[in-house]
């Protein structure tokens, strides 16, 4: 059927491995599913009632038939168990040459941390034909590193490590989905794989990560702003509805801001780019200093869209005051 | 008295009128009648919610609700259908309207105990209730720490408090029916000639008192750690978020055999009284329930594939979950060979029975996927596990209710009820379900993760497709409110047994008197015997040759 997905791409040397058992159990299950169907089926027409008070013979059962559906079965089952139970094992032994990435889920984003210190943010960038190992973790509650074009997926648990791996067999983009409810933007923790020829991975790595800046589709600086927003986990604290453990920033530009110790600052782009970079400098009362500093893990260019973004957000009516 | 040409006969609905005769009524059929009403408003809310969440996932962007405003909509139509709708609504409702009758007793072992459990159903539901409409909560049915405990900011406390209480209306439920069973059943009426809805009543009882607790402490260790900051959970407090998983899991696994297994319960009648069979394999069919309920215990760890539990545990509760499927498999094949040379009335209730058995071999199929190690860690927390569960639990759990209804209505009335519409409404069910739920598992295997707000684009039809499936779907269940209604009014009256069916229930009349029987029944057959009723008739014969004796 055209326009109607059915398979995700196999894209790793596990995927087909793994399709191979679903669908040896999708094949059996089809079996079991018509075989029930039809016998139903088959009586419920054959046997029906010829008249009002007819009571058919009466049959007990018979034990061989019940060994046979238990057994056959079970067997089956088993055998199932089995096949994959080794693909698990598999799954969970990364080769020993393997290249070890790091990855970190906060609300609501991944931090991808490579080898050689490159840091990525909801994009990870892998050769083709390499295992890849990652060492997971988070920094607040579960999330979960899904990507259905290799058919792994491992839940980053607070507090402990887990490790995944794979090897990418296709060049192509693939999806990253966050797996584990996590709260809000849960559906917006996603990110995109990157799986290039090494020889192009080597420029990636060597231009520093540039290549995919450059091949993105042209966008205003406020929309970049926006993503940066959503994908730097911003939107957690400050949320544009208020209510949140940070102000709203909607409609802050420009705007006189109160401080902790009563004073007064105007809301413009020093204040708004040194909130960002050293977020303990000036604290707006009301609210915690909870805020970390960005200083250092956002470039200049993202920093300009942000500042784009918070002054593309038009004044609102004055929302609700929180709690 | 004198002047009345027709006597009138008096049976539990015009015994007492009045709220009071309800409210502080200990018959046991008047407190089935109660269950019933809270269940099923339960269930208008709960669809409710799936309405929303359905119509916001047309669209792959967010437009009808906030992220916020829509986790607090699937965290409400799960708590709200599984504490408040799936576990109470078979044992409760047709439970306790028919465990009394089929084992010949007048009412349950403690009369009082069951009144109160209502109450304190009532007070879960109503907190529960409360709690997400003033706010609601976020968590998602699951609670998973340590996003419950310490990063939540809604209204959890509350939910888990509700959840707590819910649990023990279920175990005074249960209590009841285990005590009732054991010492209440008539004279002749022996273990063997139970009929099978009892069997799976008492297996489904025994799972309730020894997993409720669990859930119970479970739900108070969270209320400790988020109120009180003492870390058994979070991390960053020296706690184990898995330790919360092994707790809950250990509860909800069995948990869905409570949900499923009174399904069962009502499924093996209807298959039995609409063809008119002895159940194939009658003692085959009793130990799967209870060996379901075995190892139903044990399985708990398949939820946990991905969490981080050690490859060794994960081969374990594969192995073991695979091999309980094999007593539902047993089941299938036994209501399926019922059916051979059976006398087959196609009415409302065995239509729903057909369709159950369609929905649960689905289910129950699809469940292998997810036992099976290497499928599950690429179909876990996707939609793929959306549908499957949806299968087993709604599926066939609301087929069998259904079923139930309709077959025990015009003994829970004393009307009949269209058979028109209800024929309908079971159809459009069958077909809703399929069409809402197929496009899942596709979803699931492409990779689109549950509880997603928004989705990537290729996602749409699929997505569009489930959504029209589900406008099927909720017709088909909101039609049976309606007509069911109208019946009480315009209903035929109902014979003592309108179906030619088997068991005590049919022996007396419709509705039943308050103390269920006019004398005390003496049962001298065993289950599903067509050939004549299975008690001891009132010009008792000088010897009684038992005609269908126990089931060998």
């Amino acid at each position: 059927m055209p326009g109607i997905p059915i398979m995700p791409p196999q894209a790793s040397t596990m995927a087909w491995r793994v399709d191979a058992v679903f669908f040896a159990l999708s094949g059996l299950s089809l079996f079991f599913t018509l075989l029930v169907f039809t016998l139903v089926i088959y009586f419920a027409i054959k046997y029906r009632r010829k008249s009002e008070n007819e009571v058919p013979e009466v049959i007990h059962g018979d034990n061989r038939l019940e060994l046979a559906w238990t057994f056959i079965p079970l067997g089956l089952a088993l055998a199932m168990f089995a096949w994959s139970g080794i693909e698990y094992i598999n799954l969970n032994n990364p080769p020993a040459n393997s290249m070890e990435i790091y990855v970190i889920g906060r609300q609501w984003m991944w931090k991808i941390i490579h080898p050689d210190g490159q840091e990525e943010i909801n994009q990870l960038h892998v050769p083709l034909g390499r295992p890849v190992k990652l060492t997971m973790t988070s920094q607040d509650v579960i999330h979960d590193f899904f990507i259905p074009a290799f058919r792994v997926k491992a839940d980053t648990v607070p507090g402990r490590y887990q490790t995944m791996w794979f090897e990418p067999t296709q060049v192509g983009e693939y999806h990253i989905f966050c797996a584990e409810y996590c709260g809000t933007q849960h559906s917006g923790m996603i990110g995109t794989i990157y799986v290039m020829e090494p020889s192009a991975y080597e420029q990636w790595l060597a231009s520093g990560g540039r290549t995919q800046a450059q091949n993105a589709p042209q966008i205003s600086p406020a929309q970049a702003g926006e993503l940066q927003f959503a994908t730097l986990g911003c939107a957690a604290c400050h949320r544009p509805e208020g209510g949140g453990p940070a102000p709203s920033l909607v409609g802050v530009y420009n705007s006189d801001v109160k401080l902790e110790g009563g004073q007064t600052v105007k809301a413009d782009d020093t204040y708004l780019r040194e909130s960002i970079l050293a977020p303990a400098a000036k604290i707006v009362a009301g609210y915690p200093n909870i805020m970390q500093s960005y200083q250092g893990r956002v470039s200049n260019e993202q920093l300009d869209q942000l500042l784009a973004y918070i002054k593309a957000q038009a004044p609102a009516a004055p929302s609700g005051s929180g709690r | 008295m004198a002047t009345i040409t027709l006597p009138r006969r008096e049976h539990y609905l015009n015994i007492s009128y009045g709220v009071r005769s309800w409210l502080l009524t200990t018959d046991h059929k008047r407190i089935a009648i109660l269950y019933l009403i809270t269940v099923t408003i339960a269930f208008a809310l709960g669809g409710l919610a799936a309405t929303l969440i359905r119509l916001e996932l047309l669209t792959p962007e967010a437009n009808l609700v906030s992220s916020d405003d829509y986790n607090k909509l699937f965290t409400a139509h799960g708590v709200v259908m599984i504490f408040f709708f799936l576990i109470p609504a078979i044992p409760a409702v047709l439970g306790n309207f028919l465990v009394p009758i089929m084992i010949g007793a007048r009412d349950l072992a403690f009369p009082r105990l069951n009144l109160m459990s209502w109450y304190v159903f009532v007070i879960a539901v109503g907190l529960g209730i409360y709690a997400l409409l003033t706010g609601g909560v976020d968590t998602g049915w699951t609670f998973y720490t340590p996003y419950s405990t310490s990063w939540a900011n809604t209204r959890v406390v509350p939910v888990l408090i509700a959840g707590f209480i819910a649990g023990f209306s279920s175990i005074m439920t249960a209590v009841n029916f285990i005590v009732t069973i054991h010492k209440m059943r008539a004279p002749g009426m022996t273990w063997f000639r139970l009929p099978l809805f009892i069997w799976s009543m008492y297996a489904t009882s025994l799972v309730i008192i020894l997993a409720t607790p669990v859930l119970g402490i479970a739900l108070m260790m969270l209320l400790v750690e988020r109120v009180l900051r003492v870390g058994f959970f979070d991390p960053a407090l020296g706690g184990d978020p898995l330790l919360f998983q092994h707790l809950f899991w250990f509860y909800s696994h069995p948990a869905v055999y409570i949900m499923i297994l009174p399904g069962m319960a009502v499924q093996s009648e209807l298959i039995a009284n609409f063809s008119r069979k002895s159940i194939f394999g009658y003692k085959f069919v009793a130990f799967a329930s209870v060996g379901i309920a075995v190892f139903g215990f044990l399985v708990w760890g398949h939820h946990m594939f991905v969490s981080g539990q050690s490859v060794h545990a994960g081969l374990m509760f594969s192995i073991l979950s695979f091999l309980v499927a094999i007593p539902s498999a047993v089941k299938v094949f036994n209501w399926t060979a019922t059916l051979y040379k059976g006398s087959i009335s196609l009415q409302t209730p065995m239509l729903y029975a057909i369709g159950f058995i369609g929905l649960f071999t689905i289910g129950g199929l699809t469940g292998l996927f997810l036992a099976s190690l290497a499928t599950d860690v690429h179909l876990t927390d996707t939609y793929f596990i959306v549908a499957h569960f949806h299968y087993v639990m709604v599926g066939a759990t609301v087929m069998a209710y259904l079923g139930g209804i309709h077959y025990w209505w015009p003994k829970m009335t004393g009307r009949m009820y269209p058979e028109g519409p209800a024929r309908a409404s079971a159809l459009l069910i069958f077909i809703g379900f399929a069409l809402t739920f197929v496009p899942q598992f596709i979803l699931g295997y492409l990779g689109m993760p549950r509880r997603y707000h928004v989705y990537v684009p290729e996602f749409q039809v699929l997505n569009v497709m489930s959504t029209a499936g589900a406008s099927v779907l909720a017709l088909g269940y909101a039609l049976p409110v309606f007509y069911l209604l109208a019946s009480l009014w315009t209903g035929k009256s109902a014979p003592a047994n309108p179906w030619g069916a088997s068991g005590l229930e049919w022996e007396t009349s419709s509705p039943p008197p308050t103390f269920n029987f006019e004398r005390t029944p003496v049962v001298v057959a065993g289950p599903y015997y067509f050939r004549g009723p299975i008690t001891e008739q009132p010009p008792a014969k000088t010897t009684v040759q038992e005609p269908g004796g126990e089931v060998h």
